[in-house]
C-alpha cells in the first residue's frame, strides 16, 4: 500500500492549492460583497447590447 | 460612462458548437445503454456479434455518457457563462477551436477503439495511452483558454460558477495523468504502472473523483448560472454557495475508497473513505437547497417553463444522489450494495436525473437565445420532461428492487447454516423482470431525448446564427493592489500562477516519485504468489479485452456468506503482479478470483462456446471466436519485458524463452482438451484464456502446484496466517 505515499501527497497538493485560492480569494475581496455577488448572472446581461430578435419571421 | 469602456463580442458559436454535439453524443450513448439493458433481460441481444458484447459495449456508454454527453454539455455550458461571468470573449478562438473538434476526435477514437477491444481494463479510464495523451493536450488546450480568460477579464469578481470550474479543471488534470501512467507495449496496448490492490487505490481515487470534478462541480457551476437566469433571481444564498464550494473541494478527495470497502485495502483506509463520503451529505444538501431556493418567489415558473422543470427536478435528483452516496458507503449498508444493481440505480439516478436534465435544461436555455428564436414547442418539452422523469423513476425502482433482491440473496443461509441460493444463477434469473422494468424506463428516457434532440433542432432549423453577442464593460483596473515586488506581480496574476505552479509540481511528482513508489512496493506479500506464465499473460489480456471485469469480480470478501460461495477469501499480496488490476465493480456473473481449477479445461471451452451448455440459465454471451480465432503470438516477449519493466521478478530467461514457454503450456492445455475430445485448440485464443482462468486465485491457496513446489514454507491451506507474517494484509 505503499502508493498512499503518492496519493497523500497529491490530494494534500489539492488541498493546499485549495487553501492557497481560498487565502487569495479572501484577500482579494472577493467576499466583501455578497448580494452584489449573488446577482452577477443576472446582472452580466445589463452590459450586452440586445441582440436582433428573429422571432417574428418564425411565428 | 467610464473613459475606459471597451466594446467586445463573446463568442457564440463556439457555444452553439459543443451544444450540438452533447445532442447527438446524448442519443449515441443512451443507445448504447439501451442496447445493454435489453442484453442482460435477453442475452442473445448483442447478435453474436463481438464488436458489441456486454463486456465491449458497456465501456463505450459509460465513456460516452460521461466523457461525450456531460463533456460537450458542460464545455457548452462553461464557454457561455465564463465569457458573460468574466465580460470577455475567451482568450484565444483558436484555441476553442482545438478544444471542440479536438474533443470530438477523441470521442470518435474511442468510439473505435473500445468495440474492437483495445481497452486498459480500467473502469471509466478504458482508452488507450495514444488517446490517453490526446486528452491531456486537449485538456490543457482548455485550461490555457480558460485561465487565459480569467487573466484578461473586465469583471475583478470570480463568480462561484468559475470557481467550481477551476476546481473541474485541475482536478481532472491531475485525476486522469496519474490513473493513466501505463507502460506502452505496441500502439494499442499498455499495462498500468500500478498493480493490485494499489492500481485499485489509484483507479477509484481517480473513479470517484471523476464523479466529482466531471459529473458534480461543473454541473454546479452551471446550476449557480444557469439557474439565477432561468429564474430571474439571484442565488438565494451566496454564502452558503461559498460554503458548498470549498467543502466539496475539501472532502471529496478523500471519498475514493468507499469503492472498495470490505476488498484487499487497508481497513484504515476504507474507514477514511467512509468517514468523508458521510460528511459530504452536508454541503451536498446546502447546496442542493441553495439551488432549489433560489426559485423563492418565483415558483409559478415551474408550471409554465420547461427550463425550470427540468432544473428543478436536476437539482431534486442531485439532492438524491448526493444521500444515497453516503448512505451506500456505510460499511454495514455497502456490504449489501457492493457488486448489486443497486450502485447503477445509483449512478442513473445521477446521470439521468442530475446530469441529464441539467443539460437539457441549460440547452433548452440556450438554443432559443443562440439562434434569436422562440423554442420550438413547449408541448414537446413537456413530453421530454415526463418521458424522462418517468423513466428515471422506472430505472431507479427497478435496479433498486433488483440490487437489493440480489444482495439479500446472495448472503441467505437456511436453517442448516448452508448457503440458501448456492447456485449463482438463482440469482440472476430472479432479476429477469426488473431487467425488462429497466429495459422499459430507458426506452422512455431516450424517447424523451429524441424528442428533445427535435425540438432543439427544429427551434434552430432556418435560423441564421445570430452574431456574436457585443458586450461592453470598463477594462479592469487595479485598484492599489498593484505591487512592484516579485510576490507583489505573482499575485497579480494568482491564477495564471496557480497553474504554472501545479504544471510544474505534476510533472515533477508524476514522472518520478509515483512509478517509483509503485513499482518499488510490487514486492510479494505472499511467498507462493508467482508471476503470470507468458500463456497466462496472454490469456488475461484476452479477459481484459473481452472486458470480462464489467460482469465479474475477481476479489473475494471476507465474510462466510461469500467464502461459502467462492472459496478464500482474497488478500491483498496475491493481486501484485496484476496489471491492471480486475477487482470489478458488479457481479452479474459469479466472482471468479476462485475460478482456478474449479472446472476442466473442457467445462471451459463449451462454456465459452456455449454458456448455456454448461450453466443452463446463464445470460452470459456465447463467445465462439476464442474458438476459431488464432493468438496473436507476435507480442508476448515484449508484453514480458514490458512487465519486467514495471516491476514483475522475470528474469531474462523468462523474456527470451517466453515464445516457447507459452507454446509448451498451450501444447499442454491442447492435449488435455484432445483427450477429452476437442482438437486443434493449441493456437487458439481460448487456450490462452484458460490457461490464465486455471491460474486464478491458485497460488495463494496452495493450489498451484509450481508455486508451490518452490515454497513449501508459505503455501499451505491456512494461507491468511501467512499472508499476516509476510505482512499482507488482512
Amino acid at each position: 500500500m505503499t502508493i498512499v505515499a503518492a496519493l497523500l501527497p497529491l490530494s494534500l497538493l489539492l488541498a493546499g492549492l485549495a487553501v492557497v485560492a481560498f487565502k487569495w480569494a479572501a484577500r482579494d475581496g472577493q467576499f466583501d460583497d455578497l448580494d452584489r455577488a449573488a446577482a452577477t448572472p443576472l446582472l452580466a446581461d445589463m452590459d450586452e447590447t440586445p441582440a436582433q430578435p428573429q422571432t417574428t419571421e418564425n411565428a | 460612462m467610464n473613459a475606459n469602456v471597451e466594446t467586445f463580442r463573446y463568442d457564440d458559436g463556439i457555444v452553439r458548437g459543443f451544444a450540438w454535439f452533447t445532442v447527438l453524443w446524448a442519443i449515441v450513448g443512451m443507445l448504447a445503454g439501451l442496447v445493454l439493458a435489453l442484453q442482460l433481460a435477453w442475452w442473445p441481444a448483442n447478435g453474436g456479434i463481438e464488436f458489441i458484447t456486454f463486456g465491449r459495449l458497456r465501456p463505450l456508454h459509460t465513456n460516452a455518457v460521461i466523457f461525450a454527453f456531460c463533456g460537450n454539455a458542460i464545455f457548452a455550458g462553461m464557454y457561455y457563462s465564463t465569457q458573460r461571468l468574466l465580460r470577455a470573449r475567451m482568450f484565444s478562438d483558436a484555441l476553442s477551436k482545438i478544444h471542440l473538434w479536438g474533443w470530438q476526435l477523441i470521442i470518435v477514437a474511442a468510439a473505435l477503439t473500445i468495440p474492437a477491444g483495445i481497452t486498459t481494463g480500467k473502469e471509466y479510464a478504458e482508452l488507450e495511452w495514444p488517446i490517453d495523451i490526446a486528452i491531456t493536450l486537449v485538456w490543457v488546450v482548455f485550461a490555457i483558454n480558460f485561465f487565459g480568460t480569467i487573466v484578461k477579464r473586465r469583471e475583478k469578481h470570480l463568480y462561484v460558477a468559475i470557481w467550481f470550474y477551476i476546481a473541474t479543471i485541475v482536478t481532472i488534470a491531475v485525476l486522469h495523468i496519474v490513473n493513466s501512467l501505463g507502460l506502452p507495449v505496441s500502439l494499442f496496448k499498455s499495462y498500468s504502472i500500478y498493480a493490485g490492490v494499489q492500481d485499485a487505490m489509484v483507479q477509484w481515487w481517480y473513479g470517484h473523483n471523476a464523479v466529482a470534478f466531471f459529473l458534480t462541480t461543473p454541473f454546479l457551476g452551471l446550476m449557480y448560472y444557469f439557474m439565477p437566469k432561468a429564474a430571474e433571481r439571484p442565488v438565494y444564498s451566496y454564502r452558503l454557495s461559498i460554503i458548498h464550494f470549498w467543502a466539496l473541494v475539501f472532502l471529496y478527495i478523500w471519498a475514493g475508497p468507499h469503492h472498495l470497502l470490505y476488498t484487499a485495502i487497508p481497513e484504515w483506509a476504507q474507514t477514511l473513505g467512509m468517514a468523508f463520503s458521510l460528511m459530504l451529505i452536508a454541503p451536498s444538501w446546502g447546496g442542493m437547497l441553495n439551488g432549489l431556493l433560489t426559485l423563492r418567489g418565483a415558483w409559478d415558473k415551474l408550471r409554465t417553463d420547461p427550463v425550470i422543470k427540468f432544473m428543478v427536478v436536476s437539482i431534486t435528483f442531485y439532492g438524491v444522489a448526493t444521500f444515497e452516496g453516503p448512505m451506500l458507503s456505510i460499511k454495514s449498508l455497502n456490504l449489501l450494495s457492493h457488486y448489486t444493481d443497486w450502485t447503477i440505480a445509483h449512478v442513473h439516478g445521477g446521470a439521468l436525473g442530475w446530469n441529464g436534465f441539467m443539460a437539457f435544461g441549460v440547452l433548452y436555455w440556450l438554443i432559443p437565445r443562440l439562434y434569436g428564436r422562440e423554442l420550438h414547442s413547449v408541448k414537446l418539452a413537456n413530453l421530454h420532461f415526463w418521458a424522462g422523469v418517468l423513466g428515471i423513476a422506472i430505472y431507479a425502482v427497478s435496479m433498486w428492487s433488483a440490487g437489493i433482491t440480489q444482495g439479500l440473496m446472495w448472503f441467505a443461509f437456511n436453517e442448516e447454516g448452508a448457503l440458501q441460493y448456492p447456485n449463482f444463477m438463482e440469482t440472476i434469473t430472479k432479476l429477469q423482470p426488473f431487467y425488462w422494468l429497466r429495459f422499459f424506463g430507458g426506452t422512455l428516457y431516450l424517447g424523451g431525448v429524441l424528442v428533445g434532440a427535435y425540438n432543439l433542432v427544429m427551434t434552430a432549423r432556418g435560423a441564421e446564427p445570430l452574431p456574436d453577442t457585443e458586450a461592453s464593460a470598463p477594462a479592469l483596473t487595479n485598484d492599489g493592489h498593484e505591487s512592484k515586488t516579485w510576490h507583489g506581480r505573482l499575485e497579480g496574476k494568482p491564477l495564471l500562477f496557480t497553474v504554472l505552479s501545479l504544471v510544474a509540481i505534476l510533472v515533477g511528482t508524476i514522472v518520478e516519485f509515483v512509478p517509483m513508489i509503485a513499482i518499488e512496493s510490487n514486492v510479494p506479500s505472499i511467498a507462493a504468489v508467482q508471476p503470470y506464465t507468458p500463456l497466462e499473460l496472454e490469456g488475461r489480456d484476452i479477459y481484459i479485452r473481452e472486458g470480462c471485469y464489467n460482469c465479474h469480480s475477481q476479489m473475494v470478501r471476507p465474510m462466510r456468506a461469500e467464502t461459502e460461495r467462492y472459496g478464500e477469501y482474497s488478500k491483498a499480496g496475491e493481486f501484485v503482479y496484476d496489471h491492471p488490476f480486475q477487482f470489478g465493480s458488479r457481479r452479474i456473473g459469479p466472482d471468479l478470483h476462485r475460478v482456478g481449477g474449479k472446472y476442466p479445461h473442457l467445462w471451459h471451452v463449451n462454456h465459452m462456446r456455449d454458456p448455456r451448455s454448461t450453466t443452463p440459465d446463464s445470460i452470459m454471451p456465447a463467445y465462439p471466436w476464442l474458438l476459431e480465432d488464432e493468438l496473436n503470438t507476435s507480442l508476448t516477449s515484449d508484453k514480458v519485458a514490458a512487465m519486467r519493466k514495471i516491476g514483475v521478478p522475470y528474469t531474462d530467461a523468462d523474456v527470451s524463452g517466453a515464445d516457447a514457454a507459452r507454446d509448451k503450456q498451450a501444447a499442454a492445455i491442447a492435449a488435455d482438451l484432445k483427450e477429452n475430445g476437442v482438437d486443434g485448440m493449441k493456437t487458439k485464443e481460448i487456450t490462452a484464456l484458460i490457461a490464465y482462468l486455471q491460474r486464478l486465485g491458485k497460488d495463494a491457496t496452495g493450489k498451484n502446484e509450481k508455486s508451490a513446489g518452490k515454497t513449501p514454507s508459505s503455501a499451505g491451506i491456512d494461507v491468511s496466517a501467512a499472508s499476516a507474517v509476510k505482512g499482507g494484509n488482512r
